[in-house]
C-alpha cells in the first residue's frame, strides 16, 4: 500500500515510524517477561541490524556519482583509522564538496 | 552478594540526574548528528514540522536517515516500516540483555525505562551493570538527555539548512550516506561480518535492479539476517 507524503499521509507515516519503533523498544522486554530469545533468533537479528544498512547504501554507492563514491570511501577510511563517526561523516562530505568543485567533468 | 545484586536495579532522582550528566559529552555528538538530520531532511521534500515531528517521536537516527532515503511523493507503508524495524531490530537485543534488571520493577516503570532506549545509553547503563553498579539511572537519564539533544539537533539543523541552496555542491546529500556508513564501519568487523555484508550488498543490488522499487532494503537486510544464521557464530571462534 502507497501513502502519499502530503498531510495526512505523512503523519500516518510517522506514527508508523514511531510504533514500530517503540514496539522494537519495547519488544525485547516483552517476550523476555515470557520466554528467553534463543541464540538463532540473536545472530539473525545481529546480522540484519548491519545488514539492511548496507543493503541501503550498496545502490547509493553503485549509482551515485564519483563525488559521492568518494565521500562514501573516505568515510570509510577515515572510520577504520580514527575509528571516530565525526571526523569520517566531515571528511567524506568535504571530499565530495571539494572534488565536485574541483574536477565538475570528473564528479 | 544477594544484597548486592538486589540493589542494582534501584532508581531515584539523584541516579537519574547522574545518568543525565554522564551522557552530556555524547549528547553533544547527537546534536551534531541532529544538525545533520536537520540539514538533510528538507532535501529530500520533508516540511519543518514533519521532520520535528519524527525527531520527537521516532528518536532513532539511523532508521529517520533511511526513511528520507525512501522519501518520494508516494511512500510503500510495509516497506518502510520493514525497513524501519530492520535497523531498529537491536533495540530488541538491547531489552532482552537489560530484561534481568528490569524484571522488578512495576511494568510501568520497565516499560516506560524503554522509551529512550538507545545505543549511547544502554553501552554504558551495561557497563555499569557489569561493575556491580546500579545503571537504570544512566539509562532513564543517559536517555532524556539523548532525546532532549537529538530534538534539539534537528531543530538547529532545519535553522541552518533553510539558508543552503545548492547542497550537493557543499557535499551535503552525502550527510546521510556518509552517516550510515560510519555506522557499518564502526560496528563488530571480521570476516563473518564481511562476508554477511558481502551477502546484504549483493542481494540488495540484485533486487534494486530487477525486483520493484524499494525492495532492495528488505531484501538485503533479510539475506543478511539468514547469512548470519547459515553461518553461525560458533563461541570457540577466533
Amino acid at each position: 500500500m502507497n501513502i502519499e507524503t502530503a498531510g495526512l499521509g505523512t503523519l500516518i507515516i510517522i506514527l508508523a515510524m514511531a510504533v514500530v519503533t517503540l514496539a522494537t523498544r519495547w519488544g525485547g522486554v516483552f517476550v523476555m517477561s515470557f520466554v528467553p530469545i534463543g541464540y538463532r533468533v540473536r545472530q539473525f537479528i545481529h546480522a540484519m541490524s548491519g545488514s539492511v544498512l548496507v543493503a541501503l547504501l550498496a545502490p547509493l554507492a553503485v549509482s551515485g556519482d564519483n563525488g559521492a563514491r568518494l565521500a562514501l570511501l573516505t568515510t570509510a577510511a577515515i572510520m577504520l583509522t580514527l575509528k571516530k563517526p565525526l571526523p569520517a561523516i566531515a571528511g567524506g562530505i568535504l571530499v565530495a564538496a571539494l572534488f565536485r568543485h574541483l574536477w565538475p567533468m570528473l564528479a | 552478594m544477594a544484597r548486592k545484586e538486589a540493589t542494582l536495579h534501584r532508581l531515584d532522582r539523584t541516579l537519574v540526574w547522574d545518568g543525565f550528566k554522564a551522557l552530556l559529552p555524547i549528547s553533544l555528538f547527537v546534536t551534531i548528528f541532529g544538525i545533520a538530520f536537520g540539514v538533510a531532511a528538507p532535501q529530500a521534500g520533508l516540511d519543518d514540522g514533519t521532520i520535528m515531528l519524527m525527531s520527537t517521536l521516532v528518536f532513532a537516527g539511523a532508521s529517520q536517515f533511511a526513511v528520507l532515503e525512501l522519501w518520494e511523493p508516494q511512500i510503500p507503508l510495509f516497506t518502510m516500516m520493514v525497513t524501519v524495524f530492520a535497523i531498529n531490530a537491536r533495540h530488541l537485543l538491547m531489552g532482552a540483555t537489560l530484561y534481568p534488571w528490569l524484571e522488578p520493577l512495576p511494568p510501568a516503570k520497565r516499560y516506560g525505562i524503554m522509551l529512550v532506549a538507545s545505543d549511547a545509553n544502554w553501552a554504558m547503563a551495561t557497563q555499569e551493570f557489569t561493575r556491580g553498579r546500579p545503571g537504570l539511572g544512566v539509562l532513564l537519564g543517559g536517555g532524556i538527555a539523548l532525546w532532549c539533544f537529538w530534538v534539539l539537533g534537528t531543530w538547529l539543523g532545519l535553522s541552518v539548512g533553510g539558508a543552503i541552496r545548492d547542497p550537493a555542491s557543499l557535499g551535503l546529500d552525502m550527510v546521510m550516506g556518509c552517516f550510515l556508513l560510519a555506522m557499518v564501519v564502526g560496528g563488530e568487523k571480521n570476516l563473518r561480518m564481511l562476508l554477511i555484508w558481502g551477502v546484504a550488498a549483493g542481494a540488495s543490488l540484485l533486487a534494486f535492479y530487477y525486483l520493484p522499487d524499494n525492495s532492495h532494503v528488505v531484501v538485503g537486510a533479510i539475506a543478511g539476517g539468514l547469512a548470519g544464521v547459515i553461518w553461525g557464530k560458533r563461541d570457540h571462534e577466533h
